[in-house]
């Protein structure tokens, strides 16, 4: 690697001003996963390296107010995808973070840089689309926060502000009855790079009284009662996509041929293109089946039993 | 930009000035010259670097690729290498095993999968093949096949039951 300084900030406001210089001189280091690699090949040649973790909050998961979740936005994924909280809640996040390289490259990762990266195929995102993220960003001016919908612009482009980062990624309460799943498709069966993924969050919104009869419950009495729906493609357009034409398809008929259609329409809305990893016309097809399948698991009857997220309230 | 940095590594504690563009895999290869641990890809998908690492104020050890760790990062951290499983003359039951199911070949990627196997036993002792195969994703090795390589984690969380039990 080329030289550069190593800068730990003390401060969160040094931090800002210490970025402020723009990505041509500084850069700001969380898990480094991407950044090691681009410094190595040259891609980026920073003067300064600016490690974000030791600020207070980066590293903490936390109750926030009313309900919310804090996770700090250099949080690993292993220490994101093990928290009980989020275990117990997120389990849609959980699943992405896991969805994520290799046991060990999670160890350093960060669900922060996953996000700052703005990769298409972050597998963090489209969980984060489905769950309602706002995310916490700290500049010269103070905090703000930002919609996740909001923060993706394009590949490897987000709303930051010169001197901005991000620090944390707040979770609002979780749908009381939710079941998400992620799903994803590599080159591989796991480890690999997404070529597409696919968030689904289903929430049943069941009358408590209904609880205590799950195994006897038809799938017609769950399907009917289907109140909150997210859909969220990766790695088929130069941003998450939500596929909120197959969210209302699926709100209004969760039938298996309404399943059908919602998977149908999500990808059509996909705008994927031909790549190293795979061709357009497969990501299209197999954001269908991705969509398809996560939303039949999502249904399906045991789902609530199988997944916590669904026996307690919010978090 | 050089940095002292205080480490402990394989028991031993250092103090070392190290450059701020180089990782923790070139500090222990070239500055401590514990070469066990091997330099693969650089791009943290083989796992050849991978070392056990406890940071300041952490209850374990986590398994890391020491090519994704910036030198200076690495200050107050514990490092345990290949080098560091020896324990009184004793290789670790998971270097043993790897002998007695011939799950080495060329050995370049040995290392980096007897320190991952080994952090994957220590937070489960019985995994189940899956969660080995899950649990080794992050380590190639072009030479066997990895059938060998998950018996031998098989034999050697097998016998740490045993000697647990």
């Amino acid at each position: 690697m080329q030289p550069f300084d190593y800068v730990v900030p003390k401060s969160h406001a040094e931090a800002s001003a210490l970025l402020v210089e723009g990505a041509g001189i500084v850069r700001p280091l969380m898990g480094g996963t991407d950044l090691l690699i681009r410094m190595r090949g040259g891609f980026v040649r920073p003067e300064r390296v600016i490690d974000l973790k030791g600020l207070p909050g980066m590293c903490d998961i936390r109750p926030g107010e009313q309900g919310w979740l804090v996770v700090g936005a250099a949080c690993t994924m292993n220490q994101v995808a093990l928290h009980p909280l989020v275990q117990q809640h997120y389990d849609l996040l959980a699943q992405a973070c896991n969805a994520v390289a290799s046991y060990q490259l999670r160890n350093r990762a960060t669900v922060g840089g996953n996000i700052c990266n703005a990769s298409p195929a972050a597998d963090t995102a489209p969980a984060l689309y489905c769950l309602d993220a706002l995310l916490e960003i700290c500049g010269p001016g103070g905090a703000r926060r930002a919609p996740i919908a909001e923060f993706f612009l394009g590949p490897g482009k987000t709303a930051l502000r010169p001197g901005e980062f991000l620090t944390a990624i707040h979770l609002p309460p979780a749908p009381t009855d939710a079941c998400g799943v992620f799903s994803k498709l590599g080159r591989t069966k796991i480890g690999d790079i997404s070529m597409v993924s696919a968030a689904v969050l289903v929430d049943y919104g069941l009358p408590i009284a209904d609880f205590g009869f799950t195994e006897t419950r038809t799938s017609h009495t769950r399907q009917s009662t289907i109140r909150h729906v997210r859909i969220t493609l990766g790695a088929v357009g130069p941003t998450p996509l939500r596929a909120t034409e197959a969210e209302a398809a699926l709100a209004l008929d969760p039938s298996p041929e309404g399943v059908k259609r919602a998977a149908d329409l999500a990808a059509a809305a996909a705008r994927p293109i031909d790549d190293i990893r795979a061709s357009a016309a497969y990501r299209r097809a197999m954001v269908a089946v991705l969509v398809r399948r996560g939303i039949e698991a999502a249904l399906a009857p045991s789902s609530s039993v199988l997944r916590p997220a669904s026996a307690g309230g919010a978090a | 930009m050089s940095h002292t940095i205080a480490l402990t590594v394989n028991g031993e504690r250092y103090r070392l000035d190290v450059a701020a563009h180089h990782t923790l895999l070139q500090v222990l290869r070239e500055q401590l010259v514990l070469t066990g641990t091997k330099n693969g890809c650089e791009a943290g998908e083989c796992g050849a670097c991978a070392v056990l690492i406890t940071w300041p104020g952490a209850e374990r050890a986590e398994p890391v690729n020491s090519c994704m760790v910036l030198a200076p990062e690495a200050d107050g951290a514990e490092i345990v290498t290949i080098e560091g499983l020896i324990h009184d003359d004793q290789l670790d039951p998971l270097q043993q095993a790897f002998l007695a199911t011939g799950a080495t070949q060329c050995g370049f990627c040995t290392p980096g999968i007897v320190v991952n196997a080994r952090a994957l036993l220590d937070r489960n002792p019985d995994p189940t093949e899956t969660e080995i195969r899950e649990a080794l994703v992050g380590n190639l090795c072009r030479c066997t096949g990895y059938i060998r390589i998950i018996e031998a984690v098989k034999m050697a969380a097998r016998v740490g039951r045993e000697v647990v039990g």
